[in-house]
């Protein structure tokens, strides 16, 4: 489904990504691990158009979606979940997941129609997959925390997308959080069928619930493959129990 | 449709200014029936600013240029063509919007304050070519005694002309921020970035939203035209701009109805205090001032929190009753 081809971006003399290897195949649940500084989160925003590559190769379903704008990345079906909560405040949290759901169904240019009266459907669903459903008419911004990040997941969905990229979904969440919030994405792969790609701290979540794990370091790929093999792998070992920067 | 969109209770409210206004002329002195329509005019103006700026995030410091634009090409058609009256007030808001469209498109690829700059320097580029471009605009002096049909030179006929343009504009506005569009170009004030994320080009929209509230502003120009039957360079000066900019935040930038609020206020203070006092600027140097201190949010929305404030402490599950908004 998803193929990175050695992929490189540098900012000014630093490379963050430096020739990185992913695949993801339809229906997967992909990790990507790393120390920090590992390139991660600037492989993610490469992916979903944030940024620019400097050399190398991104394809969607078989088509080079390398340099596209987000916007046109979104409509062919990747969303993506940020690290921080990364929502609109001042809207009503059916509000966030709903703008997406109109941003998905071309709507967003409808100025005649009232919005409350559309999307109803499709955003009351996901808020119930989500479990944000009685907090539906809240201002996002006087969520908490955890409900902020899973509020941030929502809005990717109302994207319909066909992957969804989730950094760090766990950071900073309450062991309570954390469960409800992985029970959700492997809930969403499992029901909707979405491919979902994500990076991870906890290792625990990551070997129990990723199919393929692929690793990275100094912005190099070093192994991608079962989480048995990559436990085998000698240089992830290295990476992880010796390495420097871990 | 209407009942869905807004509560009954405030349906009703509007209903009965509505009447009073309507009222108005039969018992008021001319000069109240002119002060009101000068409000309603620059209440349109400071609602078009507000669209992009409270609902859009995007920092038009220069609005005012719309609103001249406007005025300049009603009084141009008017004294320099033979065409009717009618096409010369038509004419004023596209003209408002394809200018809006030329600077918004320059403006929207950058954010912010650089935004604001940029659009401060393009609109004072069409303010200086209004100022010194003596043959066509009359430079300082302006246009005057525009020729316009007899009804609309009273006071009342003005009135009642105005008082419709502005409701039907209002509510025109107000359907346009509940639609899909109103609310992604809220989503990207909150967060630009995030919009791009979900599939939204911003860019795209900010224009959009730029050529509407340009529309609207030319609007609020032709009424002054028809108002005053005279136009003069003050009308596309910045000075005007940081006023409406006032308007708004006085008024309360995050609420509907803040900007006629503002523009209210601002108006009945500028007639009171140029009777004592050459200084106006000053004096709205200084509400600025207090503003920030003290009213972050406007007048509007200070009231609204303190409404919210009182409806949320007896009612905590009130939230809680459903979906949807």
């Amino acid at each position: 489904m998803l193929r990175v081809e050695n992929i490189v971006k540098s900012f000014d003399d630093f490379t963050a990504v430096n020739g990185a290897q992913l695949t993801v195949a339809d229906g997967a649940l992909v990790a990507v691990i790393g120390p920090n500084g590992a390139g991660k989160t600037t492989l993610f925003n490469l992916i979903i158009g944030l940024f620019k590559p400097d050399r190398g190769k991104i394809t969607f379903d078989d088509k080079d979606i390398t340099g596209l704008p987000p916007y046109e990345i979104c409509r062919r079906g990747i969303a993506r979940a940020f690290q921080i909560a990364n929502i609109f405040p001042r809207l009503s949290v059916f509000e966030n997941v709903q703008v997406a759901v109109f941003a998905q169904q071309r709507q967003s240019r409808n100025f005649l129609q009232p919005a409350h009266t559309l999307a109803r459907a499709e955003t009351n669903a996901i808020l119930e997959s989500a479990g944000l459903q009685h907090k539906a008419r809240h201002i996002a911004s006087a969520l908490s925390h955890g409900d902020q990040r899973i509020l941030e997941i929502a809005i990717a969905l109302g994207s319909q997308p066909r992957l969804l990229i989730l950094d760090e979904p766990t950071a900073g969440m309450s062991p309570e959080e954390t469960a409800t919030t992985m029970s959700l994405v492997k809930q969403l792969a499992q029901t909707r069928g979405i491919t979902i790609l994500f990076c991870e701290h906890d290792m625990d979540i990551v070997f129990s619930v990723a199919q393929s794990i692929m690793v990275m370091r100094h912005g190099q790929t070093i192994i991608q493959g079962t989480p048995e093999q990559v436990r085998q792998n000698r240089q992830v070992q290295e990476a992880y129990l010796g390495g420097a920067d871990a | 449709m209407l009942k869905a969109l807004v509560e009954p209770r405030w349906l009703v409210a509007t209903g009965i200014i509505l009447l009073g206004l309507l009222l108005i002329p039969f018992g008021a002195p001319l000069f109240y029936i002119y002060i009101l329509s000068v409000i309603f005019v620059t209440a349109l103006l400071a609602m078009s600013l507000n669209l992009v700026l409270g609902y859009g995030g995007i920092y038009q410091f220069h609005h005012a240029v719309f609103y001249g634009v406007g005025a300049y090409t009603v009084a141009l058609i008017l004294t320099r063509t033979s065409l009717p009256w009618w096409i010369a007030l038509l004419a004023g808001p596209f003209v408002a919007a394809a200018t809006g469209l030329i600077i918004g498109w320059f403006c929207v690829r950058l954010t912010k304050l650089y935004f604001g700059m940029l659009q401060i320097s393009l609109g004072s580029l069409v303010w200086i070519i209004v100022y010194r471009w003596y043959d066509v605009t009359g430079g300082d002096n302006g246009i005057h005694d525009i020729p316009m049909p007899e009804w609309l030179t009273t006071f009342q006929g003005a009135y009642y002309f105005i008082l419709a343009v502005v409701v039907v504009c209002v509510g025109l506005m107000f359907l346009l921020i509940k639609s899909p569009f109103g609310a992604t170009l809220q989503a990207i004030r909150d967060n630009p970035q995030r919009c791009e994320a979900i599939g939204i080009n911003v860019r795209h929209h900010k224009l959009i939203a730029i050529v509407i509230a340009a529309f609207f502003g030319g609007v609020a120009g032709v009424l002054f035209a028809t108002l005053e039957r005279s136009v003069f360079p003050g009308l596309l000066f910045w000075v005007l701009s940081l006023e409406i900019l006032v308007m708004c935040l006085l008024g309360g930038w995050f609420t509907f109805a803040g900007p006629i609020l503002g523009a209210a206020i601002v108006v009945a203070l500028r007639t009171v205090a140029s009777r004592y006092t050459d200084y106006w600027t000053m004096v709205l140097g200084i509400i600025l001032i207090l503003l920030i201190f003290f009213l972050p949010e406007g007048v509007m929305g200070f009231i609204q929190e303190r409404v919210a404030a009182k409806n949320k402490a007896p009612h905590p599950q009130r939230v809680e009753e459903g979906s949807g908004s």
